[in-house]
């Protein structure tokens, strides 16, 4: 579930947010609480309830006293629009700099995505 | 709170826990990590206030803790040797447990007895190294002590005991809070339970930090000779390996994104360095560089 590569309470920030994006958390909908996803995943309650402050900093997530966290209303926008604006850095370039590195043009790249 | 201040033990002339200083707030899960003689059972003894330390003193909110009856009751150390007397059986063992722990949880126990298919009716000695291990676990796990000190409680247990210890462990912190203090060798499989780390080397605090701030700390660098000196120049090097004109180096601190999106424009490729390899990385230093 987990890798190295960052500390967990981001990548369980990052888990969220794609759920959220994907559409499998609702807006205004309520997320596990942090000793559910504790249990859930086998890890600490204090790095998972990391992961939710950083969300709710973000205002992906809000909180309700005495009763939990939900999904932002305007979260899926927010996040989609901050990822479209690293689509062509983080994605596009890598794949240009790929290509470049095994010979294949621009030209070949444009069609095929066109015969896509 | 408990607080060590300058605490040192030691065996004769040996030096085995160096004038160490350690604060650990309450109702955390600690994580203790040291090579075999590294003193972390030494340190252990110290914090249980088992043993008396040569010089300085362990509080437990601010109270000396040493022969002090109210911080024994709310302290269980389980050490491997378990310091049971082998021709009791497991029943009676739970139940001194009951009378001497106010704490005691007989339900939990029983329950526990079960998940780990114990035969409450069999003596101390039938026990396998791994049986002996799970009944360490349930007097610590039950005693439900606000602080519960298990010192390589996983000793001859196969991956599904282990599997079972941890879950164990977490619900009943998860329903229970408190202070856990686990020590151990085996990180990989058990430091997404741990709160904060502790790490000991030859007597000494080499490092104590936040489990989740080891993670994404150190990379493998690989890639031609040049380039990876490069990259590396002004990062504490960890270690390093040469191939003909391929060089890979363990770099210690944390790399951005950007820093390592032009390290592979340059030819290098980068690998996570997990918690367990900058462990071994870290103690297996000479202690001038782990400093």
């Amino acid at each position: 579930m987990f890798n190295d590569r960052s500390p967990i309470y981001l990548q369980i920030a990052d888990g969220i947010k794609n759920d959220i994006l994907g559409g499998s958390l609702k807006e205004d909908e309520q997320v596990m609480s942090t000793n559910q996803y504790a249990a859930f995943y086998r890890i600490n309650p204090a790095t998972a309830a990391k992961g939710f402050a950083q969300l709710v900093d973000e205002g992906v997530l809000y909180k309700r006293r005495g009763i939990g966290m939900f999904v932002s209303p305007d979260a899926r926008e927010k996040l989609r629009s901050a990822r479209r604006e690293r689509f062509f850095a983080e994605v596009v370039e890598p794949m240009l700099d790929e290509a470049k590195r095994v010979g294949i043009s621009v030209d070949e790249i444009t069609h095929y995505l066109r015969s896509r | 709170m408990i607080e060590m201040r300058g605490v040192t033990v030691r065996y004769g002339a040996t030096v085995a826990v160096d004038s160490v200083d350690l604060s650990l707030p309450d109702n955390k899960i600690y994580g203790l990590l040291g090579r075999n003689g590294s003193g972390k059972t030494s340190l252990l003894s110290a914090l249980a206030s088992y043993r008396r330390p040569a010089s300085g003193t362990v509080l437990v909110d601010g109270e000396p803790a040493f022969e002090n009856p109210r911080v024994m009751r709310q302290t269980s150390f389980i050490r491997d040797t378990l310091d049971l007397n082998d021709s009791d059986r497991v029943s009676a063992i739970l139940d001194i447990a009951a009378r001497l722990r106010p704490t005691w949880d007989a339900a939990y126990a029983a329950k526990l007895v079960e998940v780990f298919e114990l035969d409450a009716r069999k003596r101390v000695s039938a026990l396998s190294r791994g049986q002996r291990s799970m009944l360490g676990v349930i007097l610590g796990l039950a005693s439900r002590t606000r602080l519960t000190i298990l010192d390589e409680s996983y000793l001859g247990m196969d991956a599904v005991a282990r599997t079972l210890f941890y879950r164990e462990l977490l619900a009943d912190y998860l329903a229970h809070p408190r202070t856990i203090v686990l020590s151990t060798h085996l990180i990989g499989e058990v430091a997404e339970l741990f709160e904060r780390v502790i790490i000991m080397d030859r007597g000494r605090i080499l490092l104590q930090d936040e489990t989740d701030a080891l993670r994404g700390r150190g990379v493998t660098v690989t890639g031609p000779v040049e380039a990876v000196a490069a990259f590396a120049a002004g990062h504490p090097v960890l270690g390093e390996q040469t191939l003909g004109a391929t060089r890979a180096v363990t770099l210690d601190g944390r790399f951005g994104p950007d820093e390592i999106a032009r390290g592979e424009s340059a030819g290098l490729t980068f690998g996570p360095l997990g918690i367990q390899d900058l462990f071994v990385h870290l103690t297996s230093q000479p202690l001038e560089a782990s400093r």
